[in-house]
Formats: C-alpha cells, structure tokens, sequence
C-alpha cells in the first residue's frame, strides 16, 4: 500500500460560537484526485485554510508523508510542497507571464539584476509541458480567464508540488478549456502529485475523480470511491436528504403581459431583441458568455441605454436611466457577480437587505429599524438563510447564504420583474435546488420572472420558455414541451434557425 | 469582576481598541501632570480642539463616503477671511449666511468634481487646497483681514462666548456633532454613506444615486468647514490668510485616530470625537510635560502611526501578519 502524501488527521477548528471542523480526517495519495464536497459552510474552506497554513487547528495533525507537519502560514505551506489554484485569480495583470511565474524568486546576475534569458528559457520549458498557445512574455492581463488560470498552475508547477488543490477550476472557463484543464490534472497525476479537486460540478467530480470525501456542517460524512457510487448518493450525503430533480412544470394561468421589450439593441452588444414576459412566467435566457444576455439585463436595469428599440412596462412605455428609476418602476436585478454587484460585504445582513428600500422604511427622521429587523426576519425564515444573526456582516456568510440575502433583497421589493443573473453560480447543490424551487414558487405566485444562466440543466429546470442567443441576438424562443439539450445546444452555437423577429 | 478569559480579550479589544488607548494615555498624562485632569485644563482642550472637531465630523462623512477631503483647511482660512470682510461691509446679520453660501459652493464644485465626475477625489481636493488659498489672497489682496470695532461686535459670542458656563464652541461642536451623530448613523441618508463607501458598485445596484451621496457630502463637510470658520473668526476677530494652514492633515488624522478606514465604508461620528480628543489631549499633556511645541508634530505622528497599528493589530488578533 502506498503512503498518502498528505494526511489530516481529527482537525478541529472553532470560531466564536460556531464549531467549524469537527474532527475531520481525510488523506490523499500520490497520483490520485481526491474530490472534496460538501454544502457551502460545511467546512472545505476553513479545512483548506488550515492546510494552506492560513488558520491553526485548535487541535488535530497535519501529516506529509510519515512527518508531522505544522503550516505556520501560507509560504511555508508552500514551500511543504502544498499548491493552492483558487478560485479567484492572484496575478498581477500588469506583469508578463514570467515575471508572475516566478515573482518574488526571479533568477538574479550579478549586481541583483534580474536575469531575463534565463527566466524566458525556465518558463518556456513550464508552459511547453502546459502545452499553452502563449509563451513566457506575455502580459498576463491579455490573457483570457482560463489561460491566466494556467499561469496559476504553471506557478505550482514550479516548486517541488507534492498536493495540488484547485478550489471550483472551472467557475469560468469553456467546455474547450475545462478539456484542457483535465490534461494538465491528468499530468499532474501521472507525475505521482496528489491532487485535491473541489467543485460543485457533478459531472467533472464523476469524470476526473478516484475518490471522494464529504463534509456536512464540518463533519466528515465519509469517503467513496468514485467509481462505486453516484450522483444520487453523494447528494445525499452532502445535505442529509434525497434531493427533488424533477422538473416543476407549471400548469397555473399565465397572467397579463408584465414586460414587453420591442427591437431593442445596445450598439453592438445586442441587436434586435424583442420578447414577452408574462406574469406567472419564468422566462429562461440561454447562451454563451458575450452572447449579450446579461447585456440586456443591465439595460432593463437602467444601467446601460438602449441604442434603440422599445421596454414596455405593463404596456406602456418606458425609458430607464438608472438603477433607482428601474426599481421606481418595479424592476430587480439579482446580479451575476453576488460579492462585487450584490453585497456590500463590510455592511450588516439587514442593511444590506433593505438597502434599495432605506428611503422608504422611515420612523420621523430615522430609519425604521425595526421594520428593517422584521423584513430580514421574514426572508430569512422563508428562504431558510443561516446566519448568527442580522449584525452579522454579509461577508462572513457562505456563498449560498449570502445570494439569499441578495435575493431577499429584491423579493422584499415585490418586483413586478424580477431578473435574476446565474442564480447559483458557486453556490452548492443543497441550496441550488432550494432557490430553483424558489424560482418556480415565484412564478405561481405571480411573479414575472426573468433567468439568466449558463447552466442548462438549470435554465431547463426553471424555465417555461427559454429564449437561446447566440452574438447578440435572439436565435430561438423555445417552448417547454419543444426544448431538448440538442436543439437548445444547436440554437446557442448558431445553428439552429434565427427566428424573424 | 470575572476573569476575562484570552479568547473573549481579542474581539473586546478589537472594538473598543480606540478607547482603551484613550483611557491609558489619560491615565498617563494625569500620573505623569497633576494640572492636566483639572477642570480647566480640560476645557482649554477641548475648546481648542473645537475647531479642528467641527471640520473632522464633515471629513468624516467624506472618508466613509470612501473619498478625502484635503481642502478643508485653505477652505477654513477662505471662510474666516471672508466673514470677516463682510463684517464690516454688510454687517454680521448678512455676513455669516453670505459667507455660508460662498463656502458652500466650493464644497458643491468638489462635490460635482468628485460625484458626478467621477473624479479621484485625492486629485481635486488637492487642487482645490490650492487653488482656494489663491482665491483667499486674491479675495484679501494679500492682507490680513480684521475687524474695525473689536469691542461693540456681537459676533464674538460664537468663539469667546459662554452659555450655562460652558463656552460656546464647546457647545457648537457637541450639538453638531449630535446631530451629524444622528444624521449618518440613523437616517437613510447615513446608511447609503456607508454603502457608497463600502462597495459603490453594489450601492448603484441597489438603486443607491452615488453620486448625490458623495455630493451631500462635500456639502457637509463644506458646512462644517463654515462653522468652524465662522469660529476661529469669532475667536481672534481678525486674520491671516492661512490660518487654516494644515489643518487638513490633522483633521484627517482625528478621523483616522477614530477608526474610520480610509478605504470607506466604516468609521462613526461618536469615533471620530474620541479622536479629536485624543489627538487634543496629546498635544495638551506633551506641552504640559514641558516639550517644545515643535517636538509635538513629531511626537503626535509617531502616536497616530502606534494607534492605527495597534488597531488593526487588534482587528487581526496579531501585531503582524502578511495578508489583510
């Protein structure tokens, strides 16, 4: 039997009033890809964090290969042979691939000046293995998302790598770019690293995983092989339950038109889209990023003007200039980036959530206060959002949590439209399911509802009709009963038919 | 009292950091100078440190807003100069609001410069330090400005005068800051502050109009600028062009020595006093003690510089540490 390169053992971490890591144990080998899953706020960051050096366990070892190792911060961790690839990129855009490569290790002549040639050669080599269509002195900035992400491994690959953890790889890149990801995991294998792999993605965990462990509230759930179980089991115990999937057609009346947006076009982000939105209806937006979807979203949203074309609200016409004048007129946004568009991360749970309505919630001069602590109360209980409490500052809480509070937000609002941005992105299973049911329960309540999204299972799941772009414009609008995975994937990559407007 | 435990001292001190500090160096001062706790004593500080007060709530607001206001000393020094020019012109009644307007005004040119523009506010209100000082002198021909009939003027109530025993700025600078207390703590106004200033991306989704936000609050900080003109011209009841010279560094050091990050989004009006108290008493108790006056800038540095370290030193439950 093999050594694991890394092993933790019992970690225990706790935090005023929440106990974060219960005791987990999990271990990886050389040459394996160990995925680690678990609900948001189950405990994989704060066990990365420790491992990364980051925090101390309150009790627990950490063992590399026979030794017991402590991580007194984040460079020593490194220099163990442990490689982080998060989520969100650390480069510095300005610099050349190169000099991010090797920033704070970059090869000297004499008189400390850097030596150039040899840094080119020492890259180049790296980023051949890589096997990448860019070489060592491009600007990082120029690069594309997946590519800058490759920077990232090719920094790992510098030291002397004994575990790899990538933190959600693929959050952004392209089924073309996942493929090559997968090579380079799938190098790093056979070179006896062992990898850590924590995603969301079912289908890439059962694609490019040996084992996989699971935490639920920072327990360790336990630890399957792959190739021995399935979605349904893993799901099950990541939230404790068995998980509904099957689709909420809705069969209540639709009501009156809500939104009507005639040839509208914003210069060359979009052109000519005209559609409906009918009360009680979720109107699903498909297609590829830079298809114009969240374009047209930012426009209903007052946040870029029109080039041309008509909005019509409740039949009448209207022109909208900013985010205060869309949400006069009964317009939300739930915004594709939660932390940089949704939340004031620094602000309390409360504020945040009554933010757009502060001027409304009045007692003499003051803000109502206790109206503000009465509508988090309601939202949280109804959209189940766990949270010590409104003083908490929205930045403290976990993904999933803290698109509630941006969601609440808006439903507190009673939109009479109601855009929501990527609904789950980064957010886990448990609660993806809850917030597409949410979606759904809109929609029968009489909420005109629009889904922007990237995931078709989602906009499948949600939708009663879905709108496919392709390059900023309207390919198809697919009913319920005629979309399929084929024809929507032949409609967003511009084959199918474009539809006269 | 119960013993404190190690882990309940950490998020104490992180909180109440800016209190602690102020409690240790009282203590320190009054061991160290028995005059420096007498009643007298601390009525001098604090009515010396008035003026600076006034002008570090309306900074305030702008540092939460997420922006710096380095105008406001040349905007004090313009303020007193023109109040005391138009005391004798057109008299004290319609001096204080004409002076009020014009200081207003240059606070809405920043505030339009800043919000609407989209400008970095470093930028401008450097500028805009400049280029006030050069409208003062132009204003004043150069000379310094005093008024004519120093006895029989009412309009030395606001910096000499008492009410209930107490002096007036000392009252000027309670109730506004009660009410500026008020203002961005409880109303809307207040919260959408420390949302501009905490991710003004996010505000704008929220329906939040940034830009009004950070305008009204260059108006603040340009009322608050007049007020404690309309002081220091009441006090001296004549003038340099530069009286106001500096202030704007200490100004932003009282905020900052109250805890509000320069980064926007936090700090609080009841802070931002503490901090004025602080800076005024440090340099009341180093002068007791006998330091020459030019040592204090020195001194009072290197204890701003050990305040914030201690207070982020605190938020983070360590002295160092290589990320944020």
């Amino acid at each position: 039997m093999t050594h694991p390169v890394l092993r933790l053992e019992n970690i225990v971490k706790t935090f005023p009033g929440v106990r974060a890591l219960d005791g987990v144990s999990f271990s990886v080998l050389p040459g394996e890809v160990h995925a680690l899953m678990g609900e948001n706020g189950a405990g994989k960051s704060t066990l990365m964090k420790v491992l990364g050096g980051i925090y101390q366990p309150d009790s627990g070892n950490i063992l590399m290969g026979e030794d017991k190792a402590v991580m007194s911060g984040p460079l020593d961790a490194k220099s163990k042979g442990i490689v982080f690839i998060h989520q969100e990129l650390s480069l510095a855009e300005e610099l050349s691939v190169a000099e991010n490569i090797y920033l704070g290790e970059l090869p000297r002549k004499s008189l400390g000046r850097v030596d150039w040639a040899k840094l080119s050669e020492q890259t180049n080599a790296i980023l051949e293995k890589l096997n990448v269509g860019f070489d060592a002195k491009t600007r990082v900035g120029d690069l594309s998302i997946a590519n800058q992400q490759m920077v990232e491994i090719a920094r790992a690959l510098t030291v002397n790598a004994k575990a790899v953890i990538f933190d959600e790889p693929t959050a952004s890149l392209t089924d073309a770019e996942k493929v090559v990801l997968f090579d380079v995991i799938s190098d790093l294998k056979n070179e006896g690293v062992g990898i850590i792999y924590i995603s969301h993605r079912m289908e890439e965990i059962f694609k490019i995983t040996d084992r996989i462990t699971v935490l639920r509230d920072g327990q360790y759930q336990g630890t399957v092989n792959t190739a021995e179980t399935d979605e349904e089991a893993v799901t099950q115990l990541m939230i404790g339950r068995k998980l509904d999937l099957t689709r909420n057609a809705s069969h209540h009346e639709l009501g009156d038109v809500a939104l009507e947006v005639r040839g509208l076009s914003c210069g060359k982000l979009y052109q000519d889209v005209s559609f409906e939105l009918r009360r009680g209806e979720v109107l699903g937006f498909y297609g590829l990023v830079g298809a114009g979807r969240t374009e047209i979203a930012e426009t209903l949203f007052g946040l870029r003007d029109p080039s041309a074309g008509q909005i019509l609200l409740d039949g009448e016409e209207v022109r909208i200039h900013s985010p205060a004048d869309a949400i006069a007129k009964g317009i939300s946004l739930v915004p594709e980036d939660r932390k940089g568009q949704g939340l004031v991360l620094e602000m309390n749970c409360r504020d945040n959530m009554t933010l757009p309505q502060v001027d409304d919630l009045k007692a003499g001069p003051f803000v109502a206060e206790g109206a503000e602590v009465a509508i988090f109360d309601q939202y949280r209980d109804q959209l189940d959002i766990r949270t010590p409490g409104w003083k908490q500052k929205a930045g403290n809480l976990s993904g999933g949590n803290q698109q509630k509070i941006v969601i609440g937000k808006w439903l507190s609002m009673h939109p009479n439209v109601l855009i929501v941005d990527e609904p789950t992105r980064g957010i886990d299973v448990g609660s993806k399911s809850e917030i597409h049911k949410l979606l759904r329960k809109l929609a029968a309540q009489g909420y005109a509802v629009i889904v922007i999204s990237s995931e078709m299972p989602e906009v499948l799941h949600v939708s009663d009709r879905i709108i496919a772009m392709y390059s900023g414009r309207i390919m198809r609008t697919f009913t319920s009963d005629e979309v399929n995975e084929d024809n929507l994937i032949q409609a967003i990559s511009g084959l199918g038919s474009n539809e006269a407007a | 009292m119960a013993a404190l435990s190690k882990a309940q001292i950490g998020p104490i001190l992180a909180k109440q950091g800016i209190l602690i500090a102020f409690a240790v160096f009282m203590i320190a001062f009054t061991i160290a100078s028995p005059k420096f706790l007498s009643v007298d004593n601390v009525f001098s500080v604090v009515r010396s440190s008035a003026i600076l007060g006034v002008m570090a709530l309306g900074v305030t607001f702008v540092v939460i807003s997420g922006n710096l206001d380095l105008s406001v000393g040349s905007m004090m020094s313009f303020s007193t100069i023109v109040v005391l020019d138009l005391h004798d012109k057109i008299g004290p009644f319609l001096a204080i609001p004409a002076m009020f307007a014009m200081t207003l005004a240059l606070g809405a040119i920043i505030g339009f410069l800043v919000g609407y523009l989209r400008l970095n506010s470093l930028i401008v209100t450097l500028g805009m330090l400049s280029a006030i000082h050069g409208l003062t002198l132009t204003y004043s021909g150069g000379q310094n400005m005093d008024i004519a009939d120093k006895e029989g003027t009412w309009f030395s109530v606001f910096g000499q005068g008492t009410a209930l025993g107490i002096p007036v700025p000392i009252l000027i600078f309670a109730a506004l800051a009660a009410f500026l207390g008020l203002v961005l703590g409880k109303t809307a106004f207040g919260r959408k502050i420390y949302a501009v200033g905490g991710n003004d991306t996010a505000a704008t989704f929220s329906g939040v109009r940034r830009a009004r936000t950070v305008f009204n609050c260059y108006l603040i900080s340009a009322a608050c600028v007049a007020t404690a003109g309309l002081i220091q011209a009441s006090r001296s009841l004549g003038s340099q062009n530069t009286v106001g010279q500096g202030l704007e560094l200490e100004v932003l050091a009282a905020v900052i020595l109250g805890g509000a990050s320069l980064l926007g989004g936090s700090g609080t009006i009841f802070k931002t006093v503490i901090g004025v108290l602080i800076l005024g008493f440090i340099q009341n108790g180093l002068l007791l003690l006998g330091l020459q006056f030019y040592v204090q800038f020195v001194v009072t540095w290197v204890i701003i510089i050990l305040a914030v370290w201690l207070d982020i030193a605190a938020k983070r439950g360590k002295l160092w540490s290589p990320i944020a």
